[in-house]
């Protein structure tokens, strides 16, 4: 009845797993409480949860980034505590816990954190940057955004019911396979990563789409914002590579489960390369799916931040263009210990450091953005610059790795190295996107104070957390080590204790500000809608937009179209006629869909085929009711426009009389 | 996509265009989504070749294959494509009942083709040749079961736009499905020609 599970599987084993199994289940109970105390279910049920609006959607990405965040950022602290006291006495983690606290860390952190905050900023950003009213298939942009929370839904249960993989979030075999790891961990790994991936690509399919068919009459390509081409790019390499991670991880789950021979090392003809080389198939380019988006933001920032146009658009453009061309062809620079010859890897690592030129070109054109323009040292610009400094030290770093006999491999150097390249590198362009974006979501500013605070204590703490990795690294300290017996290493390791706690701070700060802001929501107002004097286009809507974006889609005849209107006197200018506009209704085909892919994971997981059946038809069904109800979508009429607008025009006005 | 082609959001698009709009922008992304199914495929035929002298002691291609079987199997495949073009043009004629009929035909065909896979799956599973005996068999098993799920659902597909042309008539979105399913089937076919001569003709030569 229900296969595999039983009450063991329960965390009864050690405290620590039961505590982190109360903290998820009260924390989950608590906030149904605190919605049903509320009575707001039915608001966020029609306003939310069903929505198909893709700004909406962004936002409940974002969350749910920002909440796996913090469970990402427990897991770090659970492992910089482990390793700064496992001196000699094994610290307060057996290795099997150590193992999956590891595993669910990077998991986390390249799944459920970065992946949906990309995907979220592109949501609330790309296709009012394009002038347009919606996504091009805002169904299947919701089952992506589904998809990937029951991924974050199933890595969260697995503190409570079941253990979670050891094997890290790479997966190798024979670490992963059925003989080494016969529980249920590897399960929940390869099923979040599939849903997961599969919601990605719904998105990537989808902002492809909507690039390409639904920019602004006269945007030409060579028009488009920097954000926007990062987006292109992006939703490219989506399409590209997470096929290679489906394939791996499915086939890993049929050596697992059916006994065949894929990765199972000699006996029966497997090799364990071909996992290795499908993982980073998929694993290189997603390194640039993480970091493109993050420079279109900086591009995006910088120009606002500096009042002047963006210098050397055109090689920015032709840069990320490179970065996605080169970042396919790279992969295999991932695993030059495994041995796979040394013309295979004389080849790989003279590809590898070409990346450095695009990259160097985009750094060179933001800085001279700043250089020529008058620069507001504003939080999403902090992060900019913090990111230029520390960025370029990951970078450094990298080269030593395109060398491939070098002795640094899988030791905390390459740790610290991809640390360096991924905080800043996307994390902190998530943040300046963040920061920059809010007002344009929310319609008020965050709270700059706090803002600062947030900044320096991420950036502090990253280089006191990863930089004594590098020294570690050299005196040759594997990754992923447990405890150690080595004296010298500790004083290293507890500075990088130090590191994680401040970018806990940071964290609590960046909460701190949220609250802040909600309460001073009145004196942040943005009521003109355009609070930083920006540029581009999804500025020229109002903050919040409204469900249509444009009342009257603008037309674009140049880059920085907003700017261009705004010399003009043109922007915000109110049309002598509206039209009735008709926007996707309300789905609730897409969660269901999501929690219907839930329940049958789980199921999967734990062999209960019943449920498994339920889960399978319920997604079917979900999706036979949306396909086949040809909806008309719902119709706002042009009075209802007309209100909307003019309610717009009337709060500007008040909002230039109040600052003159 | 060239750089010059420029999309409109007219204010005053009127249902007929919007419509059209949507099942333009749905057959683009379908071709995309496509690209990565086909890169999927890529992939699983990369495992295939890399496995290809994994058989472990094991059987190898050309004690298991029946010339005579898989050839049969790629004529219904192929007679299948040919089928639903001709449900194709019936929909592109506005003649819904015709269409169904060549829709059933084509159900018919590709039926015909995954039950001789079973067959043949399900003999070599008894003559323990199945995907646990070597890492050659698990990629064959794999990639030709990818293609079978694949058809299988394809099927399921052809019934339910055969339903719905039934019920609903051509209509433009009904038209639209039935073409995009067509570029499943056909890019299946296409999928099949590649397995051919890659996993099975290598056996026989």
């Amino acid at each position: 009845m229900l296969g595999k599970l039983t009450i063991d599987a329960l965390p009864f084993y050690s405290g620590i797993a039961m505590a982190g199994a109360l903290t998820v289940v009260c924390t989950a109970l608590s906030v149904v409480a605190l919605i049903t105390w509320l009575g707001r279910w039915r608001y966020l049920w029609t306003e939310w949860l069903t929505s198909l609006d893709h700004k909406k959607i962004g936002i409940m990405y974002v969350t749910l980034a920002l909440i796996m965040l913090v469970r990402g950022v427990i897991d770090a602290l659970m492992i910089r505590t482990q390793q700064a006291f496992a001196f000699e006495p094994h610290g307060y983690l057996p290795p099997d816990h150590f193992d999956q606290i590891f595993t669910s860390h990077a998991t986390i952190m390249m799944f459920f954190v970065a992946m949906p905050f990309v995907l979220g900023l592109l949501n609330i950003v790309v296709p009012q940057q394009i002038g347009a009213r919606r996504v091009a298939f805002p169904f299947m942009n919701a089952v992506g955004l589904w998809l990937t929370a029951s991924g974050a839904a199933l890595v969260m249960i697995s503190l409570v019911i079941g253990k979670f993989s050891t094997a890290y979030w790479t997966a190798y075999p024979p670490q992963s396979g059925i003989q080494f790891n016969p529980g249920v961990g590897v399960d929940y790994w390869i099923w979040a990563v599939l849903l997961s991936s599969i919601g990605s690509m719904l998105a990537g399919i989808s902002f492809l789409v909507t690039i390409v068919k639904r920019r602004a009459p006269g945007m030409r390509l060579m028009m488009m914002p920097l954000f926007t081409w990062a987006a292109l790019c992006t939703s490219i390499l989506i399409i590209f590579a997470y096929p290679a991670l489906i394939v791996a991880a499915a086939l890993l789950g049929l050596d697992r489960h059916l006994g065949t021979h894929f990765f199972t090392g000699l006996q029966g003809g497997g090799n364990v390369a071909n996992y290795v080389s499908l993982f980073w198939t998929w694993g290189h380019p997603h390194v640039y799916i993480l970091i493109l988006p993050a420079f279109g933001i900086y591009s995006e920032v910088a120009a606002t931040f500096s009042g002047r146009k963006l210098s050397g658009y055109n090689p920015l453009i032709y840069s990320t263009v490179a970065i996605t061309v080169l970042s396919l062809v790279v992969w295999l620079h991932h695993f030059f210990t495994l041995g796979s010859g040394a013309d295979v890897n004389a080849f790989f690592g003279s590809a590898a450091p070409l990346i450095a030129v695009p990259t160097i070109v985009t750094i060179a054109a933001w800085l001279l953005t700043m250089y020529r323009g008058r620069v507001q040292f504003s939080v999403p610009m902090l992060f900019t610059l913090g990111f230029i400094v520390t960025f370029l030290v990951g970078g450094v770093s990298g080269f030593l790795f395109a060398v491939a006999p070098a002795s640094i491999h899988d030791t905390t150097f390459r740790v610290a190295h991809f640390h360096n390249l991924l905080i800043p590198g996307a994390l902190f362009g998530y943040f300046a996107g963040y920061q920059y974006w809010f007002p344009k979501a929310f319609g008020f500013r965050l709270d700059e104070k706090w803002g600062r605070r947030a900044f320096w204590c991420w950036i502090v703490g990253f280089c006191l957390a990863f930089l004594p990795l590098y020294v570690l690294g050299l005196m040759g300290m594997p990754q992923r080590l447990n405890r150690s017996d080595v004296a010298d290493w500790q004083p290293y390791l507890i500075v990088a204790q130090c590191g994680v706690v401040l970018i806990l701070f940071g964290i609590a700060f960046l909460a701190v500000q949220i609250a802040v802001s909600i309460r001073d929501r009145a004196a942040l107002a943005v009521p003109g809608g355009d609070p930083w004097n920006a540029r581009t286009l999804e500025w020229a809507t109002a903050s919040p937009p409204a469900a249509y974006n444009f009342a009257v889609v603008p037309e674009v005849h140049d880059i920085d179209p907003w700017w261009t209107m705004k010399q003009e006197k043109t922007g915000g200018r109110r049309p002598s006629r509206f039209h009735d506009i008709v926007m996707p209704g309300n789905s609730s085909a897409a969660i269901v869909l999501g929690a219907m892919s839930f329940v049958f994971a789980f199921a999967m997981i734990w062999y209960i085929w019943w449920l498994a059946a339920v889960g399978g038809l319920g997604m079917f069904a979900a999706l036979l009711w949306q396909t086949f109800h040809d909806r008309a979508g719902h119709r706002i009429p042009a009075s209802e426009v007309e209100a909307i607008e003019n309610h717009r025009a009337v709060s500007c006005v008040v909002a230039v009389g109040a600052t003159t | 996509m060239t750089d010059a082609d420029v999309t409109a959001d007219d204010d005053n698009e009127t249902g007929a265009t919007a419509v059209q709009r949507a099942i333009e922008e749905k057959t683009y992304g379908f071709w995309i989504w496509l690209i990565s199914d086909a890169i999927i495929f890529a992939l699983l035929c990369a495992i295939f070749v890399a496995m290809a002298h994994s058989t472990a002691d094991g059987p190898a291609g050309h004690t298991l294959f029946s010339l005579r079987h898989i050839f049969a199997q790629t004529m219904v495949l192929l007679a299948s494509s040919a089928t639903f073009g001709f449900a194709s043009v019936a929909i592109a004629a506005g003649r819904g009942r015709r269409a169904v009929l060549w829709l059933g035909v084509t159900f018919l065909l590709g039926s015909g083709f995954i039950a001789a896979e079973i067959a043949e799956f399900h003999s070599m599973a008894i003559a323990d040749a199945g995907p646990w005996r070597s890492g050659y068999l698990s990629a064959f098993f794999t990639l030709v079961g990818a293609h079978g799920a694949h058809v299988s659902v394809g099927l399921v597909w052809i019934v339910l736009l055969g339903c719905e042309v039934m019920l609903r008539g051509v209509t433009p979105f009904a038209a639209s499905r039935v073409h995009r399913l067509g570029l499943f089937w056909h890019f299946l076919v296409m999928v099949w020609i590649n397995i051919f001569s890659l996993v099975y003709l290598p056996a026989f030569l």
